[in-house]
C-alpha cells in the first residue's frame, strides 16, 4: 500500500508538493531558530567563562563580598601556593590567575606632558609563563589588528577603538595611573605592543591587557592573587560539574565557620562572626559569580518558552496543512468510498500519506535548518552596528550552535503535527453516509 | 599677707579667664588662622596609615609651603614611594612619580581621592586656606574635649567663596590656644558627615601653638583612620620660588 500511495503522491503534485513545501519550511525555521537560540545562549556563557569568570573562580571571602568593586587589596595571600595546590589536587581542571583593575591611561607628548587621558579597565593574564592555556583561551592572535602580541614584560595590548580614541600608535609608551593595594597612586609606563579587537563592545571601548606580573608589580601585590579561574576540559559550561567542585572545595578549603552559616547572605555571613578568616579561599561557579544564576535561569526559561511557542506555532501551521489537505480531498474520499474502499482503509492511507509527507518534509527541513545553523555557526551574524553602545558582555558576532537536539527537534512539528492534522480531519470519513455519496458527488 | 598675694592672684586666674567676654565667632576664626595658617614653612612629617587588613604603613615626607596656595610635598619613605612629589600651585595640583618620570595633573574628582590609602584626600593634603575667608561662623555652644575647655562653632561656606571641599564644619576650639581640637566635616547638605579630624597633641613653637599629632578618619571608608605626626616644623623660612615650579619636580 505504501508503494502505491507514494506513486500516487509523486504523480499528483497537488497532494504532495504544497504540503511538503510547507512542512519543509516549517521544520527549516524551527531547526534554524533552535540552533540560533542555542548559539546565542552558548556564546554568552562561553564569553563570560572565557573572559570573566571561568567555569569556577576562587577568591578570598572578603574579595567575593565586594567583587563588583575589584577590591585587589582584599586578595588571597600566597597565590603561587594556592595555584600549586589546585594543580596537584584538581589536575583535570585548567587553573589560571587573573587580576582585574581600573585606572586612567595617559598618553603623553615629547615633553612627557599629558596629550590624552581616558578611564580604562585592565586585565592581567599570564602572557609569558610556561602555561599557555589562558593565552590560548583569549585567542589573542586572531583578535590582533595591528602590531604584535606582547614580546616582553612592560608590553600591553590595547583595544583598537580605545587606541583610536586616544590617538595612540603601536610602539608608543603610555602611562597607566592606578592605585596600589595600599591605596597609593601608582604610575607605570607600558609600551603598546599591539591593538586588539575583543569583539565585545564594552571591552573594545576601554580595555587593556597586560602581563600578570607587570600588573602585580604596578599594584604592589607581591604574591597575592585576586582571582584564580578554573576550566573543565569540556567546550561548554556544565553547571552540575561546577557546583559539585565548588561544594567539595569549599568544605575542605574555605572557612568552616563561614560555611556553617550558609543560611545568611554572603556579606552578612562574613560579618556574622569575627573569628571568620576573611581571606580564606572561596570557590564560586560561573553562575554564582555576579549573580549570573538568576540571569541564566531567566534566559534559559525564556529560551525554552520561545522554543516551545515556535514549535507550537509551527505545529498549528502544519496541522492546518494536514487539515486542509484532507478537506481539499473531500470529493476524492467520497469517490473512493463509493467504489467500495472501506472507511478504515481510506483513513489509514490518509495517515500513511501524512507520515510520508511529514518525514520527507522534516528530513528536507532539518537538512536545510542544519545548513542554516552551520552557516551561522561558522560565519555568524555581525550585530556590531546595533551593539556599538551596548554595555553587555555580548559578542558583536552572534553565532548559532548545532546541538544533538537540533537533529530531531523538527520531527515534533514536522511529523507529529502533520499526522495529527490529517488524523483529525480524516475522522470525517467515518461520518460519511454511503447512501448519499453519489448525491454529494453530483454537486 | 604680702606673700600670699601672688597665690591669691593665681587662684583667681581661672576665674579671670572665665570672666573674660566671649570672643565673637569671627574673632575665634581669626585667632585660629593666626595659629594654623603660615606665611612659609618647612616641615617633616610621618603619616601612619592602617589599612583594611589591619596593617600599618608609615610614610615620611618633607614639605614646603609659601602663602595659602603654594606648597610642595616630597615623600622620603618607604622605598616604593620615595621621590614622589606633589606640587600645589593655586588651584592646580601636580604629581611627579620618578619610576614613570611623569608629571601628572590631579584635578576634578581625583582631588577627592585618598592620598596613599590614607584618610586624607589630596585636597586635605594641600589645604592651607584661611577659615575666615571661606566660612561664616556661629558659636553654638561650649564643651570639653580631651580635658580642654572649647568653644563649639558651626561653620558654613560663604555664598561667594570658591568651591570648598567641606560645605559645613563643626569645630571644637581650645579656648586658651585657639586650635581646632576636633572637627566634623560635612557635605553640602549639612547632615552627611564626611571626615573626622582631631588634634591629639600640640607643641609650642615660638609664640605659636601648632598641632604635633593629628588624626583623620574618612567616615565613608572602612579603614581605621590615619595619624599624622609633625616630626619637625620651621616657620617663616626662606624658600626659593624655583622650588615651586614643575621643572623642579624632576630634580
Amino acid at each position: 500500500m505504501f508503494r502505491f500511495l507514494m506513486k500516487g503522491m509523486l504523480r499528483d503534485k497537488h497532494r504532495c508538493l504544497m504540503p511538503t513545501i510547507v512542512v519543509t519550511l516549517g521544520v527549516f525555521l524551527t531547526v534554524g531558530m533552535f540552533a540560533y537560540m542555542k548559539g546565542v545562549m552558548g556564546d554568552m556563557l562561553n564569553n563570560t567563562s572565557r573572559l570573566e569568570s571561568g567555569h569556577v573562580k576562587i577568591t578570598s571571602l572578603a574579595y567575593r563580598s565586594e567583587i563588583d568593586l575589584l577590591p585587589n587589596d582584599l586578595a588571597m595571600e600566597d597565590g603561587p601556593g594556592m595555584l600549586a595546590m589546585l594543580r596537584q589536587n584538581y589536575p583535570d581542571v585548567s587553573w589560571s590567575e587573573r587580576i582585574k583593575f581600573g585606572g586612567l591611561l595617559d598618553a603623553f607628548d615629547e615633553n612627557r606632558e599629558t596629550r590624552a587621558q581616558l578611564g580604562v579597565g585592565g586585565i592581567g593574564i599570564d602572557l609569558f609563563g610556561p602555561d599557555a592555556a589562558d593565552r590560548e583561551r583569549w585567542n589573542l592572535q586572531s583578535g590582533l589588528r595591528s602590531g604584535t602580541l606582547p614580546q616582553q614584560p612592560g608590553d600591553i595590548l590595547m583595544a583598537e577603538k580605545l587606541a583610536g580614541n586616544m590617538g595612540v600608535a603601536v610602539g608608543e609608551e603610555v602611562t597607566l595611573i592606578s592605585a596600589t593595594v595600599n591605596g597609593s597612586m601608582s604610575l607605570q609606563n607600558f609600551r603598546v605592543a599591539g591593538f586588539i579587537e575583543f569583539g565585545i563592545p564594552p571591552m573594545d571601548r576601554s580595555m587593556i591587557l597586560a602581563d600578570l606580573n607587570d600588573v602585580k608589580r604596578m599594584l604592589d601585590m607581591g604574591d597575592w592573587s585576586s582571582e584564580i579561574l578554573g576550566y573543565f576540559p569540556i567546550p561548554y559550561y556544565d553547571d552540575a560539574l561546577a557546583e559539585a567542585l565548588r561544594d567539595t572545595f569549599n568544605v575542605v578549603h574555605s572557612d568552616p565557620v563561614f560555611m556553617a552559616n550558609d543560611t545568611l547572605t554572603f556579606s552578612a555571613n562574613l560579618d556574622h562572626d569575627a573569628s571568620i578568616d576573611r581571606f580564606a579561599p572561596y570557590m564560586m561557579s560561573m553562575l554564582d559569580d555576579s549573580n549570573m544564576r538568576d540571569y541564566y535561569t531567566y534566559v534559559d526559561k525564556a529560551g525554552s518558552i520561545i522554543s516551545f511557542v515556535m514549535i507550537f506555532a509551527m505545529g498549528i501551521v502544519l496541522w492546518n496543512t494536514g487539515l486542509m489537505g484532507a478537506i481539499r480531498r473531500y470529493a476524492e474520499m467520497g469517490l473512493r468510498l463509493a467504489v467500495g474502499e472501506s472507511k478504515g482503509h481510506v483513513y489509514r492511507s490518509l495517515l500513511v500519506e501524512s507520515i510520508g509527507i511529514g518525514v520527507v518534509g522534516t528530513v528536507l527541513g532539518t537538512i536545510m535548518g542544519l545548513g542554516l545553523g552551520l552557516y551561522l555557526q561558522e560565519v555568524g551574524l555581525n550585530m556590531g552596528d546595533m551593539m556599538k553602545d551596548s554595555t553587555m558582555m555580548m559578542p558583536t558576532i552572534i553565532r548559532a550552535r548545532i546541538t544533538p537536539t537540533a537533529f530531531y527537534i523538527g520531527f515534533f512539528p514536522g511529523v507529529i503535527a502533520t499526522l495529527l492534522g490529517a488524523g483529525l480531519s480524516g475522522l470525517r470519513i467515518y461520518k460519511r453516509d454511503t447512501a448519499s455519496l453519489f448525491k454529494e458527488l453530483e454537486t | 599677707m604680702k606673700n600670699l598675694l601672688p597665690l591669691l592672684f593665681l587662684g583667681a586666674l581661672p576665674g579671670m579667664i572665665l570672666a573674660q567676654p566671649q570672643p565673637s565667632a569671627e574673632e575665634i576664626l581669626r585667632r585660629i588662622d593666626k595659629q594654623m595658617v603660615t606665611e612659609s614653612a618647612e616641615a617633616t612629617a610621618t603619616m601612619i596609615i592602617t589599612n583594611r587588613r589591619g596593617r600599618e604603613t608609615r610614610i615620611t615626607s618633607r614639605s614646603w609651603s609659601k602663602g595659602e596656595n603654594t606648597s610642595l610635598v616630597e615623600y622620603l619613605s618607604p622605598a616604593r614611594e620615595k621621590g614622589v612629589k606633589m606640587l600645589r600651585l593655586e588651584d592646580v595640583l601636580w604629581m611627579y612619580t620618578p619610576s614613570a618620570d611623569r608629571v601628572i595633573q590631579i584635578s576634578g574628582h581625583m582631588l577627592r581621592q585618598s592620598v596613599s590609602g590614607s584618610d586624607l584626600s589630596y585636597e586635605d593634603m594641600v589645604d592651607n586656606g584661611k577659615l575666615l575667608d571661606i566660612y561664616d561662623a556661629a558659636v553654638v555652644g561650649e564643651d570639653v574635649f580631651m580635658d580642654r575647655p572649647c568653644y563649639v562653632l558651626r561653620l558654613r561656606a560663604k555664598d561667594d567663596a570658591a568651591e570648598v571641599t567641606y560645605a559645613q564644619r563643626k569645630i571644637w576650639v581650645d579656648k586658651m590656644r585657639y586650635l581646632p581640637l576636633k572637627e566634623e566635616r560635612y557635605a553640602k547638605n549639612g547632615s552627611t558627615l564626611l571626615k573626622l579630624f582631631e588634634i591629639r597633641e600640640v607643641m609650642k613653637i615660638g609664640d605659636r601653638w601648632y598641632p604635633k599629632e593629628m588624626y583623620f578618619k574618612d567616615v565613608l571608608a572602612n579603614g581605621q583612620g590615619t595619624r599624622y605626626i609633625m616630626d619637625d616644623i620651621k616657620f617663616d623660612v626662606d624658600i626659593p620660588d624655583y622650588l615651586f615650579t614643575k621643572a623642579a619636580l624632576r630634580e
